[in-house]
């Protein structure tokens, strides 16, 4: 009882604890608040990749694509663990506005809306035609025409608050997507002055997916309008991927290894046929897998601030060491008091190791409280600090960010509280351990005092 | 003197000190007994190992040779458990400069020895009788009024009334005091001495150290120690 007392007397009661408590409750913060809001921007990333291709890509990165996908695609649709597939052609082309000489190079997106969306957050990522991916082709001036969903960072330029101006509706704006057919052998398709392919769309949407080179250089147009402007179209038709979506209970990896072997088995099953030598280019990957040039330097961004963080927190550990330090040298006295009245070596430790206990626990407390409110208001606080002082932390003219992450994670806030009580109980423990091994008469004769 | 009849006893006690390079030698040889009820003054010159004779007697400190009993029984040979209860129970501290815990008020302190020696739980069931005996023992020193002040708060002479109240919470068979007086005026050393005598009136054990002869002469027995022996 008398550790319990004793311990939180030298907390309250002495100034130096509350340098110990300050130094616990600002690495808490700081950690905290790092943390959250880069773990918050690794798993938004995240999510917006897996949005954009579903959880397993079956594909290529070949501009050429691979024929017999659509025969994959219904041995998939027969299997329970497959939700929804997506055939998707993927290019590059140039894309110009009737009436400009202007032409922008783009990254072309064949896809079936209806089916898309059933795999993808594509629905989701529009703003017309916002989550009714089915109708996102549908140009409103000219009905007979296709329409085509031009990434947002194409068509609309975001403003110093990162919110674009949507027009009420989509303006007839006509644009025509120019491309280089090819072979099945990845030679030009066509000769002489008539190289390219070119088709008009109407615009009939933007497509905002928060993955910035998507939004900067993605067109997204029919299936067979792209497969005929890739040269992908005609008897055997040739796709770039195959984009599809588990249902809510399969694992990832399993369901990515079932898709595998059925790939395996039908790739096999094909390589007698004309052209099957394409199918030996694809490869089934789970989205992570796929979008891991994204997703890994992010995640090392992620890791490494883990570790400067990390490094901060050692360097709390040594003041907190220092300071648990000099609280026990100036308690010398208390020890040998609390000797000569039959206190125990491990007793005095744990007067101390509990002092340390609650130092962590309130520091880090506050800490948790501090950042818990500071995260909860950061995004009032960036506003307010732009309208006043124009400061940003990321210029949303150029960083695909909208408000700044702010959702804490209460495993992380308990590893962070656990670690710093830990921290601070082993720091107290080796001068408590000295100054416990002091022989009372040392500590208590005259001229020590 | 009987055996039966002697609660401390030192034989041939030896320590010396390592100051530098050179080694100073404190007690060369030792022989000393406390009977139970006495009040012995050990007096000497500073410098002689008075006060390191009652911290070896205390357990407080060892001896280099020699053999230092309670009640028969031989210190040395006491495990750290028996000589962490040895000193809690058993003995009771007054030091010269009081040693209080300055985080603690007065009842605190004087209630700390039955904290130490009790459980969580068992202090939980023993915390309003521990409580009861340290506010009587107050009382008894002229502290009733003075329980919850900090040892900051109260004068010499209160802060080693408090000494002596926390040395006998545990009702200890022997009180050893280490000059008790020694930072105290005349008078209000009387008093701390005037209490000493109480408590050996009513048969508490008292050994006490001191470099003054006069208040020796309080004491039933004086030993004096010169040049590491007794006298």
């Amino acid at each position: 009882m008398y550790k319990i007392i004793l311990s939180f007397r030298y907390l309250f009661r002495r100034r130096i604890s509350y340098l110990a408590l300050g130094a616990v409750a600002l690495s808490v913060f700081i950690v905290v608040v790092v943390m959250t809001v880069m773990t918050g921007l690794v798993g938004d990333f995240k999510e917006k990749n897996h949005d954009f291709v579903g959880d397993c890509v079956v594909g290529t990165q070949s501009l050429v694509g691979f024929s017999y996908y659509e025969d994959f695609m219904r041995i998939l649709e027969g299997e329970d663990f497959v939700e929804s597939v997506s055939c998707v052609v993927r290019s590059y082309g140039l894309v110009s506005a009737r009436g400009s000489e202007q032409s922008i190079g783009v990254e072309i997106i064949g896809i079936d809306p209806e089916r898309h969306g059933r795999v993808t957050g594509f629905g989701g990522t529009l703003h017309f035609h916002k989550d009714d991916a089915s109708k996102a082709f549908e140009a409103e001036y000219s009905p007979s025409r296709p329409g085509c969903v031009v990434g947002i960072d194409l068509w609309l330029r975001r403003d110093a608050r990162g919110e674009y101006s949507y027009d009420s509706r989509p303006s007839a704006t006509v644009l025509s997507v120019t491309c280089f057919p090819l072979t099945a052998k990845g030679a030009l398709a066509k000769a002489g002055t008539d190289l390219v392919n070119t088709k008009t769309f109407y615009y009939s949407d933007t497509s905002r997916s928060g993955l910035a080179k998507v939004d900067s250089s993605a067109v997204y147009i029919p299936l067979e309008d792209a497969q005929e402007l890739c040269g992908m179209g005609g008897p055997v038709k040739r796709a770039s991927q195959l984009y599809i979506k588990f249902g809510d209970d399969v694992k990832l990896n399993a369901g990515c290894s079932k898709v595998a072997r059925l790939w395996k088995e039908y790739a096999a099953k094909r390589a007698g046929d004309a052209g099957a030598g394409l199918l030996e280019t694809v490869s089934v990957q789970s989205w992570k897998g796929h979008r891991r040039e994204f997703i890994a330097p992010m995640e090392k961004e992620h890791t490494m601030v883990g570790v400067m963080f990390g490094l901060v927190g050692v360097t709390t550990v040594f003041i907190v060491f220092v300071v648990f330090y000099m609280i026990v040298s100036h308690k010398s006295k208390d020890i040998g008091i609390l000797k000569s009245i039959g206190v125990s070596e491990a007793n005095i430790v744990g007067v101390f190791v509990i002092f340390a206990f609650w130092t962590g626990l309130l520091g880090s407390g506050i800490g948790v409280v501090l950042g818990v409110a500071f995260l909860r208001n950061i995004n009032t606080i960036e506003n307010q600090l732009f309208e006043h002082l124009g400061f940003q932390l990321w210029d949303r003219t150029i960083y695909a960010i909208g408000d700044i992450p702010n959702q804490t994670d209460v495993g992380l806030l308990a590893v962070v509280v656990l670690s710093a009580v830990v921290s601070c109980m082993l720091s107290a423990l080796l001068p408590s351990r000295q100054a416990a091994k002091q022989e009372p008469v040392e500590i208590l004769q005259v001229s020590q005092l | 003197m009987s055996n039966d009849d002697m609660i401390l006893k030192a034989e041939g006690v030896y320590k010396s000190y390592r100051m530098g390079p050179a080694e100073v030698r404190v007690l060369k040889g030792v022989d000393l007994a406390v009977k139970k009820g006495e009040f012995v003054a050990i007096v000497g010159a500073s410098g002689s190992g008075k006060s390191t004779i009652l911290h070896i007697l205390g357990a407080l400190d060892r001896p280099d040779k020699g053999v230092v009993r309670f009640e028969g029984r031989d210190l040395s040979g006491f495990g750290a458990g028996e000589l962490n209860r040895f000193r809690n129970r058993m003995v009771g501290f007054v030091f010269q400069f009081y040693h209080l815990l300055d985080e603690l008020n007065v009842l605190e302190n004087v209630v700390l020895p039955a904290m130490v020696s009790a459980t969580v739980v068992g202090w939980l069931g023993n915390r309003k009788r521990a409580k009861k005996r340290a506010g009587e023992l107050l009382e008894e020193l002229g502290l009733g009024e003075r329980q919850r002040h900090k040892p900051y708060q109260l004068s010499g002479g209160e802060r080693q009334r408090v000494a002596i109240g926390r040395a006998l919470m545990n009702e200890p068979k022997v009180l050893l005091a280490d000059e008790p007086t020694g930072n105290l005026d005349s008078v209000t050393g009387n008093g701390i001495l005037d209490v000493l005598e109480r408590l050996n009136g009513r048969g508490q054990t008292i050994v006490m150290v001191t470099h003054d002869e006069r208040i020796a002469r309080r004491a039933s027995r004086t030993i004096t120690l010169a040049d590491g022996k007794m006298r």
